[in-house]
């Protein structure tokens, strides 16, 4: 069994393009729900509209990939705007109904037949992540070795004996500018929650009405807290389309949500890191159970006849909803949160 | 919030502190001693007010009149006209299904009235939402404390001071532009929380109080707005004895700060003990009004606490 391979894999996919997309997903869910106490039960679709923006506006509408980018963030103005209007002035469960009926719906309008000759229906869209792969300084071609360091045609590969990480140029790009905005929106975070405004949203989180009668606009902060994160969720769909160069209506499925909420309980919700660790911790779990699952097969450590390798995927996501209880019990405030602090909740 | 242990810890013995003790192991001497000006005063204001409901004040902070709120067919507050005078105690009294709360709601903007209108200090109350009811003065606390549990003390605290530059959007980005007045609300919070005697408990989590600090927190919390008018929504309920008697003088040391306070409350001892005037609420409706001596005496209060035909039950 090639546990190089194996580790290698999950390592690549730790701190990968995918795993960026998840993180900044959950960055912005974090000031929603870790700090403001917002239920979004439809982060999906803040990406999706992000995604889908920035590509109806370059393929359909012809426009620079720049306005693109405006679009995407616009329409994710709108979609916080149209969702907390009506439900933020309500109990907390409004949002969370509202927020879930509203990622089916933006899925669906991107699904339908109606619209397919701009939308691509449920095929998607591509053709509108070249000019950002264009601005890419590293070239397709290149070839040199420095140190452990060594790039091959484009695909660096980094040795470090016992595992290697391999990426390709695209995907270099892709992280390169992933990083730069986890790191930026990190930044952002920490300085907001570490402000009167950030106190604001946290007494929010305890009790509104108690806020509420120190004078604070409780609507108004729901809403920037809505808005910011659900522009943070945009970001991601743009990291999500351009890391695929394609958008496709069904991978902003609920489950997308969910996986952002995995990954921020996971990490530690109402923590600046929390997303961050979370979503790396998420993937090298993922990559390791599949990997190794199907690598045990190969190599027949598990009998074909107990499970095969069509089974693996089901099995992995059976093995990480295991691991999400085990957490819920042995860890509930997630790897980076405060145990002080959750042992006051339960009271 | 990582301000830990700040050389803060300087001693504020000047102001109020150390008084609360002083005036519970001793109290009879220790109020004489300062029989003070707000008392003196409030209590001239009201001498030649009538005992009758709606009564006019000289100068009042509160002027209610025809608050309705019906809950469907249930009108829960029906109160044809209400003043209360600037730097007084007032209870609201009333048996439980009064409407006290509700009425307490609708003048806080927690609920919306379905007619009436009042003024507040000179400006128009009844269309204003519960955040701006705060911010125009009137600053509220709840029957059941709400304490911010998962925020320490000092940022309950925090929260509660007004106009901070720090809580826009942009200026939270920008930590130069509000440091300096974080600094005083700090200052002024530790002088608040070394009176509420909490200064030990700042960086403990609200969550970890006791119901009695809780109920302390809370109030200094609302002190933190510098209100004109302190609503306290049955601040003994559920207090023990001894902490009465340091909320009992809390609230004495509001109105000689010059506050008005109106609050609801059961406990006529109480309301005998600190209350300058006497709001009573039956059915919805208020059924008097009057001095502590006074609606002990009125038949009207005896007949809606106990109904009306207690007495042709006892004979």
């Amino acid at each position: 069994m090639d546990w190089h391979f194996v580790f290698s894999q999950a390592l690549t996919q730790a701190i990968g393009p995918t795993m960026l997309v998840y993180a900044l997903g959950a960055i912005g869910l974090n000031l929603q729900f870790g700090y403001t106490g917002l239920l979004n039960f439809g982060q999906a679709a803040f990406a999706a509209v992000g995604a889908y923006g920035l590509a109806l506006a370059v393929v359909a509408f012809g426009l620079p990939f720049w306005w693109g980018i405006i679009v995407g963030l616009g329409c994710a103005v709108v979609l916080a705007l149209l969702m907390g209007i009506p439900t933020l002035r309500l109990r907390a469960d409004y949002l969370a109904i509202v927020t879930i009926a509203a990622a089916e719906i933006v899925r669906r309008l991107f699904r339908a037949t109606v619209w397919s000759e701009h939308t691509g229906g449920s095929d998607g869209m591509r053709g509108f992540s070249d000019p950002f792969f264009e601005l890419n300084p590293l070239s397709e071609d290149a070839t040199w070795t420095f140190a452990f360091l060594s790039m091959d045609s484009g695909r660096l590969t980094v040795d470090f004996g016992l595992f290697d990480l391999q990426y390709s140029h695209r995907d270099l790009w892709v992280m390169t500018i992933g990083w730069a905005l986890v790191a930026f929106f990190c930044i952002v975070l920490a300085l907001l929650v570490h402000s009167p405004w950030g106190r604001v949203l946290k007494g929010i989180r305890e009790d509104e009405e108690a806020v509420r009668s120190l004078g604070k606009n409780v609507f108004a902060y729901k809403m920037q807290a809505l808005v910011i994160g659900g522009l943070i969720g945009a970001v991601a769909g743009f990291v999500f389309a351009l890391s695929r160069a394609n958008v496709q209506p069904d991978t902003f499925s609920t489950d997308f949500t969910f996986y952002f909420y995995v990954v921020l309980i996971l990490g530690g919700a109402a923590r600046i890191f929390g997303p961050v660790l979370g979503a790396a911790l998420f993937w090298f779990l993922y990559t390791i159970f599949s990997q190794g699952l199907s690598q045990a097969i190969t190599a027949d450590l598990i009998s074909p006849e107990l499970i095969n390798q069509t089974q693996v995927g089901p099995l992995v996501f059976f093995l990480l909803g295991l691991g999400m209880v085990l957490l819920l019990i042995f860890r509930p405030q997630g790897i980076l949160g405060n145990k002080r602090e959750l042992m006051l909740d339960v009271r | 919030m990582s301000d830990k242990a700040q050389p803060d810890e300087a001693p504020f013995d000047e102001t109020q502190s150390g008084e609360a003790p002083e005036a519970e192991a001793a109290a009879p001497p220790a109020e004489d001693k300062n029989a003070r000006a707000g008392i003196a005063a409030a209590r001239a204001s009201l001498a030649d007010v009538r005992p009758e409901p709606g009564a006019p004040k000289q100068d009042a902070i509160l002027n209610a009149t025809g608050v309705r709120r019906a809950f469907g067919g249930l009108v829960a507050v029906d109160v044809a006209h209400l003043e209360v005078q600037r730097g007084t105690i007032t209870a609201l009294i009333g048996p439980n299904g009064a409407g006290k709360t509700t009425f307490f709601n609708l003048l806080t903007g927690f609920d919306r009235p379905s007619r009436g209108e009042w003024v507040f200090d000179g400006r128009r109350a009844d269309r204003m939402r519960s955040y701006q009811v705060a911010r125009a003065g009137m600053v509220r606390t709840f029957q059941l404390t709400k304490a911010l549990t998962r925020m320490s003390v000092m940022d309950n605290m925090l929260i509660g001071a007004a106009d901070q530059i720090g809580e826009r959007f942009w200026a939270g980005l920008i930590p130069p532009l509000w440091k300096a007045q974080e600094a005083a609300n700090r200052a002024k919070a530790m002088e608040l929380l070394e009176r509420f005697k909490l200064i030990d408990k700042r960086e403990d989590y609200a969550g970890e109080l006791s119901g009695g600090q809780r109920k302390l927190l809370e109030m200094a919390r609302a002190l933190m707005l510098d209100p004109k008018m302190v609503m306290l929504d049955e601040p003994m309920a559920g207090v023990n004895p001894a902490l009465k008697q340091t909320l009992l003088e809390h609230i004495k040391n509001l109105r000689e700060e010059g506050m008005t306070v109106l609050f609801v409350e059961h406990d006529m001892d109480m309301v005998h003990e600190i209350a300058d005037w006497v709001a009573v609420m039956a059915a919805g409706q208020l059924i008097t009004e009057g001095t502590p001596d006074q609606i002990s005496a009125d038949r009207r209060v005896i007949d809606a606490y106990l109904g009306a035909h207690h007495d042709a039950a006892q004979r």
